[in-house]
This record gives structure tokens, C-alpha cells and sequence, in this order.
């Protein structure tokens, strides 16, 4: 029965928890395209949206938020990364769109992180720093600090990792250059010396007898 | 016995109400949405989807019809397929990767084009590394206290820190492989390049002083 009781209470407690529910995409968006994402929100949560672009063109991309009366929330053109956050006013679906159509022919990879923080249909039952039993003691709180600690520490190597990303897919799209553009001037230079040789030929082939005379005299 | 199921019941419960709402967007059906995941080597990577059709009566998006399922096609990093499976309205997919690198994790519908292109709308949610691991899950299994929990969630934590960092280091390794291949091909490629301008300068020269002297111009 003592066993029943406490498993219960445990994970009563733990289904109290409010987590912050975190949604992270890596995701290609085309020339010319528009992508958008959609989650129904409720009063007084609080929401983060961050995003990056890792590859593509000149790293940049428009990026709208609305709210569910139409609202637009936050609006920025061209922006490589930003971090936008907001509680929430408005009951229902939230919508934010990423949008490459000023760009002809690069296409971007962008990276998205959709946090969303008490709301009651977002939780996630996980340990996390309680809120509301009695009081905490020493070793909890510090295991609470520790937690948010490395939170944050994950979240930098994120970050790292995408700009890593970033550098390491220009240096390889270089590579490629270099080495087709580097063939292409050899091979020119070989065709140009050849050529210029035979055209020369053909000048004096053609007016042989005219150019004879000019130079006997 | 009983004890148990009773509280497996109350997990399943909140676990269907945890899968209710995410972010979620819209494709067409016969469309095909990929998801780029850059994860290091084993480790864990957990997708929970829902799809739903658009109705075009009543323009709202409903439960979609008997017979439509996502197909969900996982590749990494060396283009291999590493699952590949059909899976219902609303379905869980699982993989471990074996080798760090870019996953790509692609869904599309399996409906033919015969229906039209009708919109889906597709809930997703897809977990990483200690983002997957289900702590309520094992709290119950190994009955932990709430602080043994919360200390077992550290420990994940920083192994995955900790694997990271190690991809970090192959990372820069092949960076700095590919910055030291262009610093090579760029060498060689000038010098070759002045090589052939001498001798192509030198031949034409000579050449061409053979073409005039064969031709009586000099």
C-alpha cells in the first residue's frame, strides 16, 4: 500500500512540474519560398523563439510572427539570427513564417528553437525546479541551479556547433571552387596558346602573296 | 499487480495529452518535408508525429481518412537509408546513430496523386539526445526518489555535454582538413598554371618562328 502511495505522490509531483517545452528544427528552406509553423497558445505562457541561418547566400532571411488575430508581433528582414520573446496575450495559433523570396537561387538551411514555457498542454512531466512544495532544501537547490546551468551549456554548444556549421560549409564550397575554377583558367590557357598560334597562321595563309611583296620592298 | 497498472494508466493518459499539441505546418500530399538533425554518434533521437487532412468543406482539418500514413525515411550522414517504414496517422519513430554527422529525416505521405492535392497539416516533435530520455518513465521502473531523478537528469546531461564536445573535435578535424586541401590545391594549381603560361609562351615563339621562316617572311 506505502509503495502505491508514494509512487503516486511521485508522480503526482512530478505531473505538477511545469517544464519549459522546447521544439528545435533544422529545417532547408528554397529559393524563393516561404515555410510557416503554427502552435495553438494559451494566456500566459510565455514563449521564445530563436533562429538561425547556418548556410546559404548572403545568411539572411525575413521572418514574420503573428498572433491569432492577425497582430504581427515581430517583423525583421534579412536578419542572420535573433531571439524574439513574448508572453502571451491572445487565446489560440500562433503562426511564424520564414520567407527567402527576395533571394533567386541560394537556399538557405535555418535553424529554428520554439520554446514554450507554462503552458498546461505543453508540459512534459520531467523533473524540474518545483514550485510549489514546502521548502527546499540545500541540495535541491542546488541541483535546480546545476540543471539550468547545463541548460545553458547546451544551448552554447548549440550555437557553436551552427556557426562551426556555418564556416565548415563555406571552406568546403570553396574547396570545390577553387579546384573547378583552377581547371577551367589550365585548360583555357592551353586552348587560348593554341589558338592565338593558329589564327596567326591563318592571317598570313590567306594573303600570302600581298605580304610577300610588302616585306621584299 | 494492480498498483502498477493503475499507474501506467496515468502515464499513457498524460503522455496522449503531451502529444495533443506542437508545432506544427502544413505540406501537400504528395510533398515531401525534411528535417536536418546534426547529432554526434549514439545517441538517441525520438519523432512523435500526428497528421491531419484538410477538409474542404468545412475548411478545417479533421482526422484524415483509413488508409493515409506517413512514410518516414531517416538517412545519415553517408546517404545510407537507415529506416525507412510506413506508419499511420499518427506514429512514433525511433533511431540511434552510429556514426556522427547530418541526419536527414524526411516524411511524406503515401498517397498517390489520384486524390488531388489536398493539404495535410502535421504535428511534429522531435527529441534529442537527453531531451528523449522519458524521466517519468524511469522514476516509475526504478523507483527513484524525486532527488535521485533529478540527479539522474544531471548525469544525462552532461554526458551528452560530454559527447558533444568529442564531435566538436572531429568537426574542427575535418574543418581543418578541407582548410589545408584548398591551401594545397591553390599552391599547385598556380604553379601549374605558370608552368604551362612559360611553355606555352616558349612553343608559340618557337612556332610561330618556324611557321615564318617555312613561309619566307623572315
Amino acid at each position: 500500500m506505502l509503495p502505491l502511495l508514494s509512487h503516486t505522490l511521485l508522480v503526482c509531483i512530478i505531473l505538477i512540474f511545469k517544464k519549459i517545452h522546447a521544439n528545435e528544427l533544422t529545417f532547408e528552406l528554397p529559393d524563393n519560398a516561404k515555410e510557416c509553423f503554427h502552435d495553438k497558445l494559451k494566456i500566459g505562457s510565455k514563449f521564445v523563439l530563436e533562429y538561425q541561418v547556418v548556410t546559404g547566400g548572403n545568411y539572411d532571411v525575413d521572418l514574420e510572427l503573428k498572433s491569432p488575430s492577425g497582430k504581427i508581433l515581430y517583423k525583421e528582414t534579412k536578419k542572420q539570427y535573433d531571439q524574439f520573446e513574448k508572453t502571451v496575450e491572445e487565446d489560440g495559433v500562433y503562426q511564424f513564417c520564414f520567407s527567402n523570396e527576395f533571394s533567386t537561387f541560394t537556399h538557405k538551411i535555418i535553424y529554428i528553437d520554439w520554446k514554450v514555457d507554462g503552458d498546461p498542454e505543453h508540459e512534459i512531466p520531467q523533473p524540474g525546479p518545483r514550485v510549489a512544495e514546502g521548502a527546499l532544501t540545500m541540495i535541491e537547490l542546488k541541483v535546480g541551479k546545476i540543471h539550468e546551468n547545463l541548460e545553458k551549456s547546451i544551448d552554447y554548444q548549440t550555437h557553436h556547433r551552427l556557426r562551426e556549421a556555418t564556416g565548415r560549409a563555406r571552406a568546403e564550397d570553396l574547396q570545390e571552387r577553387v579546384q573547378i575554377w583552377s581547371l577551367g583558367q589550365f585548360i583555357l590557357i592551353i586552348i587560348v596558346a593554341i589558338g592565338t598560334v593558329l589564327l596567326l597562321r591563318s592571317f598570313f595563309t590567306d594573303r600570302r602573296t600581298s605580304s610577300n611583296m610588302t616585306w621584299n620592298r | 499487480m494492480e498498483n502498477h497498472l493503475y499507474l501506467i494508466l496515468i502515464i499513457s493518459l498524460f503522455q496522449l495529452i503531451t502529444i495533443s499539441y506542437s508545432l506544427y505546418f502544413h505540406i501537400d500530399e504528395t510533398e515531401r518535408k525534411c528535417f536536418i538533425e546534426e547529432i554526434p554518434d549514439e545517441t538517441l533521437v525520438i519523432g512523435k508525429y500526428r497528421v491531419e487532412l484538410l477538409d474542404e468543406n468545412t475548411n478545417t482539418y479533421g482526422a484524415t481518412p483509413y488508409g493515409i500514413g506517413m512514410n518516414v525515411e531517416i538517412k545519415d550522414p553517408d546517404d545510407k537509408i537507415v529506416l525507412s517504414k510506413l506508419y499511420t496517422s499518427e506514429g512514433r519513430f525511433t533511431f540511434t546513430s552510429h556514426m556522427p554527422g547530418e541526419h536527414l529525416i524526411c516524411l511524406y505521405s503515401n498517397s498517390s496523386a489520384w486524390f488531388g492535392r489536398q493539404k495535410l497539416r502535421i504535428h511534429l516533435d522531435i527529441d534529442v539526445g537527453e531531451h528523449a530520455i522519458d524521466y517519468q518513465e524511469i522514476g516509475a521502473r526504478e523507483k527513484l526518489t524525486e532527488l535521485q531523478l533529478r540527479i539522474r537528469q544531471l548525469l544525462d546531461q552532461v554526458q551528452q555535454i560530454a559527447k558533444e564536445q568529442n564531435y566538436q573535435r572531429y568537426r574542427e578535424e575535418r574543418f581543418r582538413a578541407t582548410s589545408e586541401s584548398t591551401n594545397q590545391r591553390v599552391l599547385w594549381w598556380s604553379f601549374a598554371q605558370v608552368t604551362v603560361l612559360v611553355i606555352a609562351g616558349f612553343w608559340q615563339m618557337r612556332h610561330l618562328k618556324g611557321f615564318f621562316l617555312a613561309k619566307k617572311l623572315v
